[in-house]
């Protein structure tokens, strides 16, 4: 007969040794998905992976530049146009906006945050490709851009809020106007939370796929412009993973490690950022 | 009839963490069923020498007490003394209150139902004898399913003090207990310590001399993780021993 | 920050009270012109999705959100199947990652020795950052054959034996539909959850912690009566969070759903989601009512995710509110 702290004792030892095993299952899986895309696409990446124009199936060689080139481009391109939009929508919750419309904001961004990005890639199909009559690069990087909005406004709001309310003060006591305030004191003061919304933002949707379908589309040309459809990595991945060719199979390994490689980059590269500015 | 026995007898109690020593030799005899007070500046440790009775510190790896802690001769440091029978034997109370995420009730019912089964009927009973203890009783009879943070700050640190004497410990630790409570909610706690004076063996630590002289018994003082002087608290405060001792309570430094 | 002081004391100067009064009005108005583009741009989304899936609700009406037939050349379309395969999926995947992001969670906050904590976390955030394609396609080439193979044979020769489980693992083990979909999809949310629940749990204040240890409490019992009932509202959010991903993911499932228009009792058929029907079928759509019908799917997936998260943001400040004001 066990004794009722006995009981107490044992329960607590079985509870921990499943989180462990949990954590050690969890953490297990997720050390298995990345080995098998660094091993296998590391075979992959050579030379020509990044220089040459893919090949057609059955042919030796062949590469993904074009991806690579379309991949950034949109990809900056949605950086360009998400980052000042982000920002003056961030500085409107944290300096401006107050009340029921702030709320509306607030709540509608927070909600766009998670909103999936495959009806954003059906919405900007809509707006821009219907329209034009033809897919585009130019409706990629909006598609990107609305998925990145509402992260640089949030990260943008609650770093403009962590900074003291002594520094608005002091600022606006020695007759500051407000934009100068903001513009110029707090955007300095949370600059480095500001950039690792912004690169965050940036990891988030660079390895999007689920956007580009209806709207870049996917070309095995080079990029001459980005009003016509345009070559980008993710979408190259999925064609390439699901068509019954070997070495594209092979190809998209290499992609994906590729996408996995600059997103976790990125990612690590915010949170550097942050601590950065921690330091400082 | 003698005087009150030793409850807890410290005896050469050193603290390490890391390379940081906290507590340097200390030294003290805690009478059974008195309050004794720790005053000190702020880091000289009797915070830590208090964490020590209950052994808190084996939460944090890298924490060390040695030397002897004998609780009615028994060395609380030994680590066949089991800390979770410990700690239902030494109940803790600490500077903001820390009320459980749980009814009125539940709170102070919490200890009773880890100790082991129990009726209906007599978790009732205690409940409500915990609470009329620490003078909580009249101000929440009629809401024992109301959360515990739905009360006073002060009203919320006797929900702790009645929460930790539910299971009837024999010791009963106070980490600055007032510090964040406003005058009138201090009087109230010092009033209740002053009630369980003789049932339970109090340790109280505190900033504030005032309240040393006002609630203890016996006051220690302490300096730089050393135990300078412990005395009768009309004594230690009127004819401090030590140099230091005066220093501080006649306000030259701390 | 020391150039700063500068630059604002150059501001006020008499030269220019004019401008100053024209600065703050209109870089107000930059800031609402901004947050009110992110509420049009909602807006718009909404109605212009409603006008695109407008001849899809003419010709089907509400019988659309009850109808499992999905035939292109006859023309005939329900959404049963997708939503059907999309609310299963994701409840498989969050059966599945809820436990085990718990257990990661409490692992990381209780358990995980000191220094390996910081590597153990970002390796965890790190891990919610790689792109769901990857998750994909390493759900389709590694673990769907390894479904094939080994899980889903002896889940038939255990389970399936069951009288009332039978029909659940039924039929052949490809490796691939809903069953391994869930997974891929759990996988993909468990490192999300996981960071979250553990922020959650790393905000339980210490001296609350201690005081629960001081009554005797054994760690698991700290964290079931203290901690968890103390981010009771944390956790929902992380909860609801994951779900929300969940339920619009679409390159995690596309690969291994299986992509079939069938409702089937067997977890182990292939089937279909919203997200995953759209990137198979919307640039093949040849007919008119075909693309409105697929229009359609993405407003109802827009629309369910909208209510989810909107009603638990909703329901968070509402908690949050007394908190705050005591």
């Amino acid at each position: 007969m066990m004794s009722h702290v006995g009981r107490r004792r044992l329960t607590n030892r079985a509870v921990m040794a499943l989180a462990t095993g949990a954590a050690g299952l969890g953490l297990a899986m997720l050390l298995w998905i990345l080995t098998d895309v660094a091993m296998r696409g590391a075979t992959a990446l050579s030379w020509s992976f990044f220089t040459a124009l893919p090949a057609p199936p059955g042919m030796e060689g062949g590469g993904l530049a074009n991806a690579i080139v379309g991949t950034v481009l949109m990809t900056g391109l949605a950086a360009a146009i998400a980052t000042p939009m982000g920002l003056a929508c961030g500085t409107y919750l944290a300096e401006v906006g107050r009340g029921l419309i702030a709320t509306a904001v607030r709540l509608v961004n927070d909600i766009l945050v998670s909103a999936p990005s495959i009806v954003v890639g059906v919405f900007v199909y809509l707006l821009l490709v219907k329209t034009t009559g033809h897919f585009s690069g130019y409706a990629g990087a909006v598609s990107l851009a609305i998925l990145m909005v509402p992260v640089v406004t949030r990260t943008t709001e609650e770093m403009l809020r962590l900074v003291p309310v002594a520094l608005r003060e002091a600022a606006l006591a020695i007759g500051c106007p407000q934009w100068r305030m903001t513009v110029q004191i707090l955007f300095r003061a949370a600059r480095s939370g500001l950039t690792t919304g912004i690169l965050l933002a940036i990891a988030r949707v660079a390895g999007e796929t689920a956007p580009l379908l209806f709207t870049a589309l996917n070309s095995p040309y080079w990029v001459r412009s980005l009003s016509e459809p345009t070559a980008n990595l993710t979408v190259t991945l999925f064609n390439y993973a699901m068509s019954p060719y070997d070495d594209w199979r092979f190809l998209a390994w290499g992609a994906a490690l590729l996408i996995t490689g600059a997103v976790l980059t990125t990612s690590i590269a915010a949170r550097l950022a942050l601590r950065g500015g921690e330091r400082r | 009839m003698s005087g009150p026995s030793v409850k807890i007898a410290v005896r050469h109690l050193s603290f390490t963490y890391g390379d940081h020593r906290v507590l340097d030799d200390n030294t003290v005899d805690i009478l059974e069923g008195r309050v004794t007070a720790f005053i000190g500046p702020s880091g000289c440790g009797k915070s830590t020498h208090l964490r020590c009775y209950n052994r808190m510190f084996d939460l944090y790896p890298g924490h060390r007490a040695e030397g002897e802690i004998l609780m009615d001769g028994e060395n609380l440091l030994d680590p066949a003394v089991p800390a979770l029978e410990l700690r239902q034997r030494v109940g803790m109370i600490f500077q903001k209150p820390t009320p459980f995420p749980m009814s009125i009730g539940d709170n102070v019912a919490y200890g009773l139902r880890l100790k082991g089964k129990i009726s209906r009927t007599e978790l009732n009973d205690r409940v409500e004898a915990a609470l009329k203890s620490a003078a909580l009783w009249d101000e929440v009879r009629d809401k024992l399913h109301e959360p515990g943070t739905a009360l006073s700050g002060g009203q919320q640190q006797r929900l702790c003090i009645a929460r930790a004497i539910a299971v009837e410990p024999e010791v009963l630790l106070m980490d600055e207990p007032c510090s964040a409570l406003d005058p009138i909610a201090t009087a109230k706690i010092e009033e209740l310590i002053d009630r369980l004076r003789g049932r339970y063996t109090v340790v109280i630590v505190t900033h504030n001399m005032q309240q040393a002289s006002r609630v203890s018994d016996r006051t220690a003082f302490m300096y730089l993780g050393r135990l300078v002087e412990v005395g009768p608290t009309d004594q230690l405060f009127q004819n401090p021993q030590c140099k230091e001792t005066d220093d501080y309570i006649t306000g030259r430094f701390g | 920050m020391t150039a700063a002081p500068p630059a604002a004391l150059a501001a006020p100067g008499s030269r220019s009270p004019r401008r100053r009064r024209r600065g703050d009005p209109l870089f107000r108005g930059l800031t609402r012109a901004a947050a009110a583009a992110l509420l049009g741009l909602v807006v718009t989304m909404v109605v212009l999705l409603l006008i695109a899936a407008r001849p899809s609700i003419d010709a089907f009406g509400w019988r659309f959100l009850v109808t499992a037939s999905w035939n292109p050349v006859t023309e005939q379309f329900g959404a049963v199947t997708p939503i059907v395969g999309t609310l299963l999926s994701t409840a498989i995947a969050l059966a599945a990652a809820l436990p085990v992001a718990l257990g990661i969670a409490l692992f990381l906050e209780e358990i995980c020795p000191g220094p390996l904590r910081t590597p153990f976390s970002m390796a965890i955030e790190l891990l919610a950052a790689i792109p769901s394609i990857v998750y994909g396609m390493w759900g389709l080439f590694v673990l769907a054959p390894l479904m094939a193979d080994h899980v889903q044979p002896a889940l038939q020769a255990t389970l399936g034996r069951l009288p009332l489980l039978s029909h659940l693992f039924a039929g052949p083990p490809m490796g691939i539909g809903m069953l391994t979909a869930g997974l891929v999809l759990g996988l993909m949310v468990l490192p999300f959850i996981a960071s979250v629940s553990g922020d959650v749990l790393a905000m339980v204040p210490r001296q609350l912690k201690e005081s629960a240890y001081g009554m005797g409490a054994t760690p698991w019992e700290v964290v079931r009566d203290v901690m968890l009932p103390y981010g009771r509202k944390g956790l929902f959010a992380a909860v609801v969070l994951g779900l929300g991903r969940a339920i619009g993911e679409t390159m995690a499932i596309t690969f291994v759903i299986g992509n079939a228009h069938r409702l089937s009792a067997s977890l182990f058929a292939p089937g279909n989601s919203i997200a995953s029907t759209l990137a198979n079928e919307f640039t093949e759509a040849d007919g008119d009512l075909y693309l409105a019908a697929l229009i359609e799917l993405g407003l109802i997936l827009f629309v369910i995710t909208f209510l989810i998260l909107g009603a638990a943001q909703l329901w968070l400040r509402r908690m949050a509110q007394p908190e705050a004001g005591r």
